[in-house]
């Protein structure tokens, strides 16, 4: 083996692409002035604001009043949850079982201030049915809340059967895009949908930035108070280096990437199912991210694997209990029906713009030895 | 968030295997977490002869089991007894405490050998031994709250 270092966890986060820290470099030290202040050094600030406004907007099919920048993801779905749910004052919201934390954690908060939160289950796949939304609907529902890709499994959900249903019955929808966003298609209008949070950091943008997509006409209440930046929605002064990153990483991203991509995760998927004894693909054979896979081999544990695959220089990550603080399994594979044990020797690989098929060539091997050494030390492995 | 001892016997684990003749056998889970681990002993005059172990487990699982093995080999029953998860811990360089349970595990499975071996031998099984070796048998999962950190 060779001293390669193959990153397969773009799921968490992205290295800022060379292009992207090209177009941020202007706005430290040159062009540093508040996007607030009246003079030239504001003003060249606010244009760069708002050229990435329209920038993302236009990726969304969203007006670019409609985009309100962020912190990223958690502060985007914060600011959705909360500020729907304090706007309208009561009422019931639909989330789902496998969100991200930062969908979940905000709910139970709404929960315990009085607002009633159905989390509809998924099938085996980690698919929500639209007819479970439709059925969840009731007079007093406020908001829908159902992501588009899911972090871990990379299932991708059907928003535009989701957006019929809550245009139909006049509840607002709002979905978690930090995953999808320029992988699969979104369309604010097609997909009817009220609110969008997206973020940089898995699009090879900075971290720390990420925005809103608020329709025209939608009300919710700031959970920022202070200046009047972003049309008193979100106080504090803009992080315009990091939104001019955002929106040249939005403008950079595209389908042919994507395509290639998905070709080599193909590849990846294909050799391990047919190269390892004992392996389940979790998720969606397609309708899942370009760049996820995740897999559970069987009879060994997932941190085991993923430091065994760290000491080869393979970056790769687990939803093992092992690797949590609490020592429970991902809420994500539960959610699909998988048992504890199952979800024990979890492995998520998720690829992007530097892999070459030779690190993938050279991440497949890695696999296989490391499972194969794991499972020597294994008593369920008798071979 | 590993010592450089935990790696090391992480990825070069001493006495891996199982034992078709083995005296004494101890099979644990964890109950933390559902790990598993057997671990079986050859005795000689009241000496471990031989030990072999295999794990199904985090790092921490896989190394304290291996240094386990290591310490406990060549030691008499009463001296394998003593072996406490403290001296695995420390032998080791430390472990991150949301890992010393697994350490655990290691420990209870040399305490089931020893007590399979002296009950197989119809031998008088110290109170303490009987004891633990009850305890280990009662425990069930736990189950806490999920806090991974999603990304
Ligand atoms: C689906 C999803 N939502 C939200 C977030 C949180 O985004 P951020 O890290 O920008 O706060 C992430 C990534 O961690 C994510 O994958
Ligand atoms: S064996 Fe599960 S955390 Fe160590």
């Amino acid at each position: 083996m060779d001293n390669r270092r193959v990153y397969l966890d773009h799921a968490a986060t992205t290295p800022v692409a060379k292009e992207v820290l090209e177009a941020m470099m202007p706005y430290f030290s040159e062009k540093y002035g508040n996007a607030s202040s009246l003079h030239a050094f504001g003003r060249e600030a606010k244009d760069a604001l708002e050229n990435s406004r329209e920038k993302i907007a236009k990726k969304l099919n969203a007006a670019p009043e409609e985009l309100l920048f962020t912190s990223g993801g958690t502060e985007s779905n914060n600011l959705a949850l909360k500020g729907i749910a304090q706007n309208k004052g009561k009422g019931h919201i639909i989330t789902c079982k496998i969100e991200h934390s930062a969908i979940l954690a905000p709910c139970r908060l709404l929960e315990k201030q009085g607002f009633t939160v159905t989390y509809l289950g998924v099938d085996k796949y980690g698919t929500v049915d639209p007819s479970d939304v439709e059925k969840a609907v009731r007079d007093d529902t406020i908001l829908v809340s159902i992501g588009h890709a899911n972090n871990e499994i990379g299932t991708v959900q059907d928003l535009e059967a989701i957006g019929k249903i809550t245009k139909e019955r006049g509840v607002l929808f709002h979905t978690d895009a930090c995953q999808s966003f320029t992988k699969e298609g979104i369309n604010v209008k097609k997909q009817n949908l009220d609110l969008v949070s997206i973020n940089s950091h898995k699009i090879y943008g900075p971290k720390g930035v990420g925005a809103l997509f608020i329709r025209d006409g939608v009300k919710i209440s700031s959970q920022l108070q202070g200046g009047e930046h972003e049309k008193n929605l979100r106080a504090g002064t803009e992080n315009v280096s990091g939104i001019a990153g955002f929106a040249k990483a939005a403008e950079i991203a595209g389908e042919k990437e994507n395509a290639r991509v998905l070709e080599l995760r193909k590849r990846l998927i294909k050799e391990i199912l047919f190269g390892v004894e004992e392996v389940k693909l979790n998720g969606h054979p397609e309708k899942r991210l370009c760049n996820n896979s995740n897999f559970s081999f069987n009879g060994i544990e997932g941190e085991s694997i993923l430091l065994r695959l760290d000491m080869l220089g393979v970056a790769c990550s687990t939803a093992s209990a092992c690797s949590s603080h609490s020592l429970m399994p991902s809420h994500v594979l539960l959610a699909t029906g998988m048992k504890p044990e199952e979800c024990h020797g979890s492995l998520r690989m998720t690829l992007g713009r530097d892999n070459t098929k030779e690190d993938i060539d050279y991440a497949i091997s890695a696999v296989k030895e490391e499972v194969a050494n794991l499972r020597r030390i294994s008593p369920f492995w008798r071979k | 968030m590993y010592s450089k001892d935990v790696m090391e016997h992480f990825m070069h684990p001493r006495n891996v295997g199982e034992m078709p003749d083995a005296d004494g056998v101890g099979e644990v889970g964890n109950p933390v977490c559902g790990d598993i681990m057997w671990i079986y002993i050859k005795v000689k005059d009241d000496r471990i002869e031989d030990i072999k172990f295999k794990t199904l487990g985090c790092a921490a699982a896989i190394a304290t089991s291996s240094k386990v093995t290591e310490l406990a080999k060549g030691r008499t029953l009463d001296e394998a007894l003593d072996l406490s998860n403290k001296e695995i811990v420390e032998s080791l360089g430390g472990l991150p405490p949301v890992k010393i349970h697994c350490s655990l595990l290691a420990v209870d499975g040399l305490k089931e050998a020893i007590h399979d071996f002296l009950a197989k031998n119809k031998r008088p099984i110290p109170d303490k031994l009987e004891k633990e070796h009850q305890k280990i048998k009662a425990e069930k999962c736990e189950t806490g709250s999920h806090d991974h950190n999603d990304q």
